[in-house]
């Protein structure tokens, strides 16, 4: 093995060498693309840990020269400006609010559907499978302007009128990830062997028990991939809140940020802070399962 | 697991009762595929189809008008311009955002650290719109202190050219002209001349005035001091000509006055040529020694006029394409706006790392054999890349391509954030204007509907690939 690796290398580097595009023309050329695509990255960390009053007179790049400029007190502010509403923290609590009831649904209903679509025995399946690898592509814009109709109508009907709430931002959401959820999921479980549902069966086993003593334990690397990806897909969803949700009390950070932009006198310590403060948690989220985020863009490159 | 996966082996075969009905059997995985199929039905399917009903409406949906909002939709000059902007995203866009993640792919499976650059790379990716387009929004800045993109120009710009003591702002219409007060006059090129001839053993006072105060403090400006004759010499001094407490007095020194350091002056014979040069001091004074018989003129060099540099406005919707003299309609749509290139070269950044895994998936499954045997026919790395690699991986750049198209179809976060309020109308695209129509100012659910029904059709060709694609 190691030995056909190394002839491999051997052909490899002649063929380099023969070129003249040395590995070390292409670290240089690579370390290059690095460098230029940390930079944004870095001047936003770089201007939220400097004063407002820096902002316009020097730029973030003066660091590099003047270190001690940098300040903890843009962070210092946010958190001491607590959970009330309009802040910072009270919109990283109305993202978080919004994100995990549509992950943890998406995910489920995903399961559930791609579980009948493929071990159950009756007609009609693909078809209905087709229409909604259909669905996929159906730009959310379309269903805009009749959901917030419909959601008016749902409060003259039943007097619950879920425009303008949360929950009418979740139902929304929901909605248009589970096309992509159920396509995924259902490629993942075409690919469990039908025995092992049989002998739940034999052992007396319900399908609600089958579904999740078996099926679920055994797609969870599926299950993580979909969460992650529609996880950081809401977290960063700007449009449905605005119309669902804008003009709240209460909005997710993408709104918070949004707002900031358009207020006259845009305050960049506020803007980068909570930018840096948005960014995290996907962060986290993308470092922590980088290998499930992957496999989701791979699966997800049709949405 | 273990324990059921041999029950398997053991047991026989389930039986499936003929006895039970349809219902029986297949009743709960209805019920298991229920909760999708309704939430999709009512939040995506019933609006979309709703949508196209709305679209056949006027504004406030109550009156039927045919396709009376899809004709305004192409003499609406801010959906043409959206039309216009969203061809530019799908000519540009898609191809390089390819492009590159192709390269990188390539050039990935070359290095040791490859791990920690693709982490780099797809890092942009799990970023919101909102929040990428923002920090872009202060790269691309025109004030060089914040935004780097115009601080790099200015240094290079700095270069090449240096900017005077005095440097003018063309952008107000300033020119050293307007400046001109007592005894100055016009010149050449661009600089002052003394109105009155000069000889040897005179002494001259040249005054301008709209001198800003902050550029007076930099360079340490003092009350001016008459100049005095000398034999031989031509002597003088250039002021600020102007006080507060006496606007009108000009032609004399008042208090509150400034002389102009750091000027060049230089001495021109009759016939115009420069003789000398010399530069003045803090109180506004200068002369030239030993200077022969014969009549002269003091200039004031257009050098110390020399604009400072004014940086490229990329946020802006000023067009790379000449447009001037057309009519608006024209206008809107031939006009490419800088800001576009600013905004695909932020939306390159944020999904290059995408089209880079896919491209890298694909090409970790490429066959290796075919690959070695070009090698050994003798390819070099350029036709290896042209002629194999690039064919064998075509579905996956196709796939990538048609994903990129979709996407730019429907962009929207990244105009609403990184285009600055002027810009926000010639940036526009379908999705903003499905928002601008639909849901602020004045509504117009019908127009709105239109341009959403228009959308969707335009992504419907990607639905039918896609579908082939999965059926084989």
């Amino acid at each position: 093995m190691s030995q056909v690796r190394s002839v491999q290398e051997g052909k490899r580097a002649r063929l380099l060498k023969r070129l003249g595009l040395s590995r070390a023309v292409v670290n240089v050329i690579l370390g290059v693309v690095a460098v230029f695509w940390l930079v944004p990255t870095i001047s936003l960390l770089v201007i939220s840990l400097r004063p407002e009053s820096q902002f316009g007179t020097s730029g973030w790049w003066s660091v590099f020269t003047a270190p001690s400029q940098l300040t903890w007190g843009n962070y210092t502010t946010i958190f001491s400006q607590g959970f009330a509403a309009g802040g910072v923290l009270d919109s990283l609590v109305t993202s978080l609010e919004i994100t995990m009831p549509v992950t943890l649904l998406v995910a489920l209903i995903s399961s559930l559907a791609a579980y009948s679509l493929v071990f159950g025995a009756w007609r009609g399946r693909d078809g209905i499978f087709l229409v909604i690898v259909g669905l996929m592509v159906v730009p959310l814009q379309v269903a805009l302007i009749p959901v917030v109709q419909f959601y008016r109508e749902l409060g003259n009907i039943f007097g619950l009128n879920p425009y303008g709430t949360i929950p009418g931002v979740i139902i929304f959401h929901v909605a248009f990830g589970l096309p992509f959820g159920i396509f995924l999921m259902r490629n993942f479980l075409t690919g469990i062997p039908r025995d092992l549902l049989e002998a739940g069966r034999i052992e007396g086993a319900g399908e609600w028990k089958i579904f999740y003593q078996i099926v679920l334990p055994l797609a969870l690397p599926a299950i993580a991939s979909l969460a992650i990806f529609q996880f950081i897909w809401v977290w960063n969803d700007l449009l449905v809140a605005l119309v669902f949700l804008g003009g709240n009390v209460h909005t997710p950070l993408t709104i918070f940020l949004y707002d900031q932009t358009r207020s006259l006198a845009a305050n960049y310590w506020i803007i980068s802070t909570g930018a840096v403060v948005s960014i995290f948690v996907p962060l986290i989220v993308f470092f922590s399962f980088q290998r499930y985020f992957v496999r989701g863009v791979l699966a997800g490159a049709v949405k | 697991m273990t324990a059921i996966a041999t029950g398997s082996t053991k047991g026989p075969p389930a039986k499936v009762s003929r006895h039970h009905g349809w219902w029986r059997r297949n009743g709960v995985s209805l019920v298991f595929l229920a909760p999708g199929v309704l939430w999709l039905a009512a939040i995506v399917v019933y609006p979309t189809i709703a949508t196209v009903r709305f679209s056949l409406y006027d504004e406030t949906a109550t009156k039927f008008v045919g396709l009376h909002n899809y004709a305004s939709v192409f003499s609406t000059s801010e959906i043409l311009t959206a039309f216009k902007n969203n061809i530019i995203w799908v000519l540009v866009f898609p191809f390089f955002v390819t492009f590159i993640g192709l390269m990188v792919a390539v050039l990935t499976e070359r290095i040791r650290w490859a791990t920690a650059f693709k982490a780099i790379i797809v890092m942009p990716i799990v970023f919101s719109t909102t929040a990428s387009a923002l920090v872009w929004r202060t790269i691309f800045d025109l004030d060089p202190h914040i935004g780097v993109v115009n601080a790099i120009e200015q240094t290079v710009s700095d270069w090449f050219r240096t900017p005077g003591a005095y440097p003018l702002n063309p952008s107000t219409g300033e020119t050293a002209a307007s400046l001109a007060t007592f005894n100055v006059t016009t010149g050449s090129g661009g600089s002052l001349v003394s109105h009155a001839t000069v000889h040897p053993g005179d002494a001259v006072m040249m005054g301008l005035t709209r001198i800003s105060a902050v550029t007076l403090q930099t360079l340490g400006a003092k009350f001016p001091v008459a100049p005095t004759k000398m034999a031989g010499a031509i002597t003088g001094l250039v002021w600020n000509d102007f006080s507060t407490s006496q606007p009108n007095n000009t032609s004399t020194i008042v208090s509150g006055e400034q002389g102009l350091p750091n000027l060049r002056v230089s001495l021109l014979s009759s016939t115009g040529a420069s003789v000398g040069s010399t530069v003045t001091d803090t109180s506004g004074d200068f002369s030239f020694s030993h200077v022969a018989p014969g009549s002269y003129h003091v200039a004031i060099e257009s050098s110390n006029f020399q604009s400072s540099f004014v940086g490229t406005f990329w946020l802006g919707s000023q067009s790379l394409t000449p447009v001037s003299g057309l009519d608006q309609t024209a206008q809107s749509l031939l006009s490419v706006p800088l800001i576009d290139l600013a905004m695909i070269i932020s939306y390159i950044w944020i999904w290059a790392g995408f089209a880079m895994v896919l491209i890298g998936a694909g090409l970790a499954a490429l066959n290796r054999e075919v690959l070695e045997a070009a090698e050994i026919d003798g390819a070099n790395e350029w036709q290896l890349l042209r002629k194999v690699t690039i064919p064998m991986l075509a579905p996956v750049l196709t796939v990538v391509f048609v994903t990129m198209v979709i996407n730019v179809l429907k962009v929207f976060d990244i105009i609403l954030n990184m285009a600055p309020g002027s810009s926000q109308g010639p940036a526009t695209t379908l999705a903003l204007t499905i928002y601008n129509d639909g849901f602020t100012g004045g509504v117009h659910s019908g127009l709105a509907s239109a341009v959403a029904v228009i959308l969707f059709l335009l992504v419907v060709p990607a639905m039918m690939w896609n579908l082939k694609k999965i059926k084989g």
